[in-house]
């Protein structure tokens, strides 16, 4: 029975391409609005979004999209969704007006109906100016942009965006982001972002399905995985010998959760309350100096971090 | 909110029935070689033999002079044979490109991810270049007969020979559809529509020259079957009642035209695919 509030549901399914397990067991569920799939690279975020298109047949499970199923409904389900592939990807030969046109057309819009749409979703994502240019020509960032504009160009009910700014500039990678989040807050677009990118999904996203190593780590709403359960703390210590990783191993056994970012720094979660008193007692305990602690607040990147078991 | 919101809109309009993707796809394809020069030049070019033998026909019917020159069936079968050369260049030149292209692209993802299905992608770039093979190949043998008569004066000819228009047809969609699919399964295997145009070159002179070798050896033309052009030859001859001009059974070479189709059909299967996966 498929879960009719569900966007997509996913049930026990598992991908394999020959010997190599790309999803093992999946059983998660996106709701309407943007969800956010992320994961390190080779979690099984593309090879899901493939399977949900039916480019992949699973080995086990069902899927639904739309409330449709994959295995038996897979071009009903193309046909309301828009996918945006992570390489690279256009037809040869085409400027971007008659390239995106002839998508919609390829998704059944009339032909005039298919040109009006894409000059308009060109404008969009602000290739107004260059739709009339081979797309071949185009630079990274604007094939990013002519890769969203043909999953847009049939207006779908969910979109399919895999690492939507990769390759791009600061500049460019933020105005993505707008639109993403544009199509998702404001024009009542459902999407799925995959990204292994925090940041991006943080700021477009309110719900994220955490991968890893084909399974789901984590999933829920961002503002309640963000919840605290305890105290967070950054953290900075000299060591004897500079041996930090004894002083990380003796915080693990005490109950505390720690993993370090790129600076020198480590962040602390520490369930209950009395979190520094209890930092304090474990540093002299393992003869270590604290040198920088801070109370801070639970970021994404703690519950990625977290739930893929990041040191 | 602004009166006219510049941004995306959603669509109310109306969605055409599904199955109908093949024609985009071999419409999009046409309009695309239209606008090549070089691709118009060699059809053109390849109108020049109907040219030749309207002014044929023209002389047949109306210098007495001429009389040598009247129509037989064989006119028809050799004009097919002697486009058989276009057919070639045409093939090469329109079709090596049509998947290799899109692989090389990644064009596959796009297309697959639309309500279209791999029967239709492949329709359609068949279509392309069936479109092409015909129109040098059945067009101008139709419009010679048209011609013959339109000159004759009257129908003598045609009601004598009534085979002669599901001969042609026949003939002409053996040959476009062996060849459209061998060269479209070609194209399936690589990303350089290069390397297609000269494997399917080579595959065709290699299998003519190891026959050319074999009939020596063997001092009679049994093995014909083993290239495809001969093969084609003697379907042909057979088709328009004419002597077989080698030894092999025409039902033979129609198998392995048949076998080549059917293989290419598999190959296509194989191959075009939204992700390719190296196991």
């Amino acid at each position: 029975m498929p879960d009719t509030e569900a966007v997509v549901a996913l049930v026990n399914v598992s991908v394999a391409y020959g010997a190599s397990v790309a999803l093992r067991d999946v059983t998660a569920r996106f709701g309407a609005g943007a969800v956010g799939l992320l994961g390190p690279n080779g979690a099984g975020k593309s090879t899901m979004l493939k399977s949900l298109l039916g480019f992949v047949a699973p080995t086990s499970g069902r899927m639904h999209v739309l409330g449709l199923d994959v295995a038996t409904s897979p071009l009903e389900i193309r046909s309301r969704v828009g996918y945006m592939p992570e390489s690279d990807a256009h037809i040869p030969g085409m400027n971007a007006v008659t390239f995106v046109a002839y998508c919609g057309e390829l998704a059944g819009l009339p032909p005039v109906d298919a040109m009006q749409r894409a000059h308009e979703v060109l404008f969009y994502v602000g290739l107004g100016e260059a739709r009339y240019r081979n797309v071949e020509t185009y630079s990274t960032g604007m094939k990013q942009r002519i890769k969203l504009a043909q999953a847009l160009v049939h207006d779908p009910d969910l979109l399919l965006l895999d690492e939507p700014t990769n390759g791009m500039d600061p500049k460019g990678r933020d105005e993505m982001l707008e639109l993403v989040r544009d199509l998702a807050h404001n024009k009542g677009v459902n999407l799925i972002l995959s990204s292994h990118l925090l940041p991006d999904v943080e700021y477009t996203c309110d719900q994220v399905v955490v991968m890893d190593k084909g399974s789901v780590a984590v999933n829920g709403a961002i503002a309640s995985l963000k919840q605290p359960r305890g105290q967070v703390f950054e953290l900075r210590v000299k060591t004897r010998g500079a041996n930090v990783d004894a002083f990380i191993a003796s915080l693990r056994a005490a109950g505390l959760d720690c993993h370090a970012t790129d600076e020198d720094v480590m962040r602390v979660f520490v369930p209950g309350a009395d979190g520094a008193r209890r930092l304090f007692a474990i540093a002299a305990a393992e003869q270590a100096q604290v040198r920088h602690l801070r109370p801070s607040v639970p970021t994404l990147d703690d519950v990625f971090a977290s739930a893929v078991g990041e040191t | 909110m602004p009166i006219h919101d510049q941004g995306y809109r959603r669509y109310g309009g109306q969605r055409a029935p599904r199955g109908r993707a093949w024609t985009v796809i071999a419409k999009a394809g046409i309009r695309t070689r239209l606008g090549q020069r070089a691709f118009l030049a060699l059809l053109l070019l390849s109108w020049l033999p109907f040219l030749v033998r309207a002014v044929q026909l023209y002389a047949a019917a109306n210098l007495p002079q001429a009389a040598f020159l009247a129509p037989t069936p064989g006119l028809f079968r050799q004009f097919l044979e002697q486009q058989g050369i276009f057919v070639f260049f045409l093939t090469v030149y329109g079709g090596a490109g049509l998947i290799a292209h899109d692989r090389r692209a990644n064009a596959l993802q796009i297309y697959l991810s639309k309500p279209v299905t791999r029967a239709e992608y492949v329709f359609g770039k068949l279509a392309i270049l069936m479109v092409w093979l015909l129109l040098v190949t059945w067009v101008p043998a139709i419009l010679l007969l048209v011609v013959q008569i339109a000159f004759a004066g009257n129908v003598e000819f045609f009601t004598g020979n009534l085979y002669l228009f599901p001969a042609i047809t026949m003939f002409a969609f053996l040959e476009v559809i062996t060849v459209s699919t061998a060269m479209l399964a070609l194209s399936s295997l690589s990303n350089s529509s290069r390397y297609v145009g000269i494997l399917y070159a080579a595959l065709l002179f290699f299998s003519e020259a190891l026959f050319g070798v074999l009939r020596l050896v063997a001092g009679n033309t049994r093995l014909s079957w083993i290239s495809v052009p001969f093969d084609l030859n003697q379907v042909g001859d057979a088709i328009f009642r004419l002597p077989l001009r080698y030894d092999t059974p025409w039902p033979l070479s129609l198998a392995v035209l048949v076998l080549l189709v059917v293989a290419s059909g598999f190959v296509l299967e194989r191959r075009v695919r939204g992700i390719e996966v190296i196991a």
